[in-house]
C-alpha cells in the first residue's frame, strides 16, 4: 500500500482489482473509472470532457467477471467493480452528412437522402441496449424510417452523443448523428416558433432596458455588490409555475 | 377480441392514402382498434434464408407489442406488413427451436410464441365485421364502377397466410361488391406487380406492369384497387412511364381498397388524400358522383 498524490495513506482503502485494457490494476474501490484510471496511471487527453455525466466524451465499455454481457457507461459517472474488464472509447468513426440547413425541408425525404442507411436497420436494439443514456435508439430509428421526425426528436433528446450506438450497429447507421439531424429539424422547422421572445427583442430594441442599464454602469460598487447578492433567486426545489416577484421589462 | 391496428412505415408517409381512410372506415363500422403506440418497420420481406433469423426480429417485436399492449389481434393494411407479420407469427408458433433462439437473443423483451393473431383488414372485415353489416353501412354505393381487385403476391403466397385460399381467390371481390361496386375479374390479378424490380430492372418492371394494366382493360375495369403501396408505386405512381411506346394502353386510375371503402361509407373525401394518387383517380369518382360534397 502506498501514498496517494495528497500524500494520505490509501492502507485504510480497499483496494480491487480492475482491467484496463487487459492489464490489471488494483485501485481504490468506490472510485469511478475515470478517477480509477487516472489513479493507475493513465492520463486523459482525449475521452474526458465535463467529468459531470453530460457531454459524452468518456463512454466506456465493459464486461463483469462470469457474465457474457456488454455492459457500458460513462467513466466520470460509472463505480468501479472487482474484476471488471474495460476500455474507453473517446470515438467511434461515425460519418456526419452535410447539409445546408437554411436550405434543407422539414421533410422525412431530407433525413432519407442524407441517411439512406437509415433503412439497414434490422431491429437488433443492439444500440438501446448499449446506450449509457438509456435513450430507446432503436425506437427513434423506427420513428425516423416512418418519418416521424418530431417524435424521434423527442424520443433521443437525452443523447448526449457518445456514439456508442454506432459502434455496435450492424447496420452500420451512425444513428446519434441521424438523431441530431432530426432535432434540428425539429426545433428550428418544426416546433412552434415562441411568441414571447419575439415579444422580448421588441422590448429591448424599443430601448426598455437602457435606463436601467444606464444606472447600473454609474451605480457605487458597494451598492451593486450589494444589488447582487440581494437578488432574487430562483429557489432549487421549486414548481414549473415559480414567477420572480419582480418582473420589470420582462414581456409576459 | 381487442384489437391493435399496425400502419407500417409506407403508410405514415407516402401511403398516408391507404392508412387514414382505413382507420376512419373502422371508426365509422364501430370498431375500436389500438393504433399501436410503439412500433418499428415489419421488415419490409419475409426472410427465406433458413439461418437468417436476424431479419425476423422486426416483426417480432411488433407482435410482442402487440402483446404488451394487451391486444390479442393484430390488423394491417399493406399487403408486405401483412405478408411478413403473419409469415414471422407462423414460425414463432411452430418452429420451437427458432423460436427459442430468437427468444434467447432479445433478452430485453418478454418471450413470444405466436399469441397474437395477425389479420388483414380484408379479411377482418370479412371475419368480424361481415359483408352483410358492411354492405348495410354503405351511404354511396359505388355503382356501375368497375373496380378490378388487385391481390398481386404477398395477400396470397404463400399459402399459409393466404386472406383467401385457393386458385381463384374471391375476398377482395366481394369486399368490393359489398360497396356497391361492379368487381371485375381479369386474369392478372394475382400476378406479381414487378416489385422491386423497379428498382434496378425498371424495365422488367414495366413489362410485368403493362401486362397488369392491359389484363385490366381487356376486362373493361374503371379501375383497379390495390391493398399494396409498392403495387400502387409500380402501377399507379409510374403508370406514366409504364404506357409510354405502349399503343393502346389507356391510362387507369389506382385505388387502395380503403379509399373506395371510404367513399362508400361516405366518409369526407379528404380522409382518402387522393392528392397522394395519380390525377385520374380523384378525376373518376367525381365524374360518378361518388365523392360527397361536404
Amino acid at each position: 500500500m502506498g501514498t496517494s498524490d495528497n500524500g494520505k495513506s490509501t492502507a485504510a482503502i480497499e483496494m480491487i482489482p480492475v482491467f484496463v485494457m487487459g492489464k490489471r490494476y488494483e485501485v481504490p474501490a468506490e472510485l469511478t473509472i475515470m478517477k480509477a484510471m487516472e489513479f493507475a496511471g493513465y492520463q486523459y487527453i482525449r475521452g474526458c470532457g465535463c467529468r459531470g455525466g453530460i457531454c459524452g466524451a468518456c463512454a466506456t465499455v465493459y464486461r463483469k467477471a462470469g457474465d457474457y454481457r456488454i455492459y457500458t457507461g460513462l467513466a466520470c459517472q460509472t463505480v468501479i467493480e472487482p474484476d471488471m474488464y474495460l476500455t474507453q472509447i473517446p470515438f467511434y468513426p461515425a460519418n456526419r452528412a452535410g447539409y445546408d440547413y437554411a436550405a434543407v425541408a422539414a421533410e422525412p425525404e431530407t433525413i432519407f437522402q442524407l441517411y439512406p442507411e437509415l433503412f439497414r436497420c434490422v431491429a437488433c436494439n443492439a444500440c438501446t441496449k448499449v446506450c449509457p443514456m438509456d435513450v430507446q435508439v432503436m425506437d427513434y430509428i423506427a420513428e425516423l424510417k416512418r418519418g416521424d421526425i418530431e417524435k424521434a426528436a423527442e424520443t433521443s433528446f437525452d443523447c448526449i452523443q457518445c456514439g456508442l450506438c454506432a459502434s455496435r450497429c450492424m447496420g452500420e447507421l451512425a444513428q446519434y448523428h441521424i438523431a441530431q439531424l432530426a432535432r434540428r429539424l425539429a426545433g428550428g422547422k418544426l416546433a412552434p416558433r415562441a411568441e414571447h421572445l419575439a415579444k422580448m427583442v421588441e422590448s429591448i430594441e424599443s430601448g426598455a432596458f437602457e435606463g436601467m442599464l444606464e444606472e447600473l454602469k454609474t451605480m457605487d460598487a458597494e451598492k451593486l455588490r450589494a444589488l447582487y447578492v440581494e437578488r432574487e433567486m430562483e429557489p432549487h426545489m421549486t414548481g414549473e409555475d415559480w414567477r420572480p416577484a419582480e418582473t420589470v421589462g420582462l414581456a409576459t | 377480441m381487442k384489437l391493435a391496428y399496425y400502419p407500417g412505415c409506407t403508410l405514415k408517409t407516402k401511403a398516408q392514402n391507404l392508412d387514414r381512410s382505413a382507420m376512419a372506415a373502422l371508426e365509422a363500422l364501430g370498431v375500436e382498434a389500438l393504433e399501436l403506440p410503439r412500433w418499428n418497420c415489419c421488415g419490409a420481406v419475409f426472410s427465406l434464408a433458413d439461418d437468417d433469423l436476424i431479419h425476423h426480429l422486426a416483426p417480432v417485436r411488433n407482435l410482442i407489442r402487440t402483446m404488451e399492449s394487451g391486444c390479442d389481434t393484430l390488423v394491417t393494411l399493406c399487403s408486405q406488413c401483412y405478408n411478413t407479420l403473419a409469415r414471422a407469427n407462423l414460425l414463432m408458433r411452430e418452429d420451437a427451436e427458432k423460436r427459442d433462439t430468437i427468444n434467447r437473443f432479445m433478452t430485453e423483451e418478454p418471450d413470444y410464441a405466436g399469441e397474437i393473431e395477425v389479420q388483414h383488414y380484408l379479411s377482418f372485415l370479412r371475419d368480424s365485421v361481415g359483408w352483410e353489416k358492411l354492405r348495410a353501412a354503405v351511404e354511396v354505393p359505388l355503382e356501375g364502377l368497375k373496380v378490378a381487385p388487385f391481390y398481386g403476391c404477398t395477400l396470397l403466397r404463400p399459402n399459409e397466410v393466404a386472406i383467401d385460399g385457393g386458385p381463384s381467390p374471391r375476398l377482395f371481390d366481394e369486399f368490393l361488391a359489398a360497396l356497391g361496386a361492379e368487381p371485375t375479374r381479369f386474369s392478372a390479378a394475382t400476378e406479381c406487380c414487378g416489385s422491386y424490380q423497379c428498382l434496378i430492372h425498371a424495365d422488367a418492371e414495366s413489362e410485368r406492369a403493362a401486362e397488369v394494366l392491359a389484363s385490366a382493360e381487356r376486362a373493361a375495369a374503371d379501375a383497379l384497387a390495390l391493398s399494396c403501396p409498392l403495387c400502387e408505386y409500380n402501377l399507379g405512381t409510374r403508370q406514366g412511364a409504364v404506357l409510354e411506346g405502349r399503343e393502346g394502353l389507356a391510362p387507369l386510375p389506382t385505388y387502395y381498397f380503403s379509399q373506395l371503402l371510404a367513399l362508400a361509407l361516405g366518409l369526407d373525401p379528404e380522409l382518402c388524400r387522393f392528392d397522394l394518387n395519380q390525377p385520374p383517380a380523384l378525376q373518376l369518382v367525381q365524374e360518378r358522383d361518388f365523392v360527397s360534397s361536404s
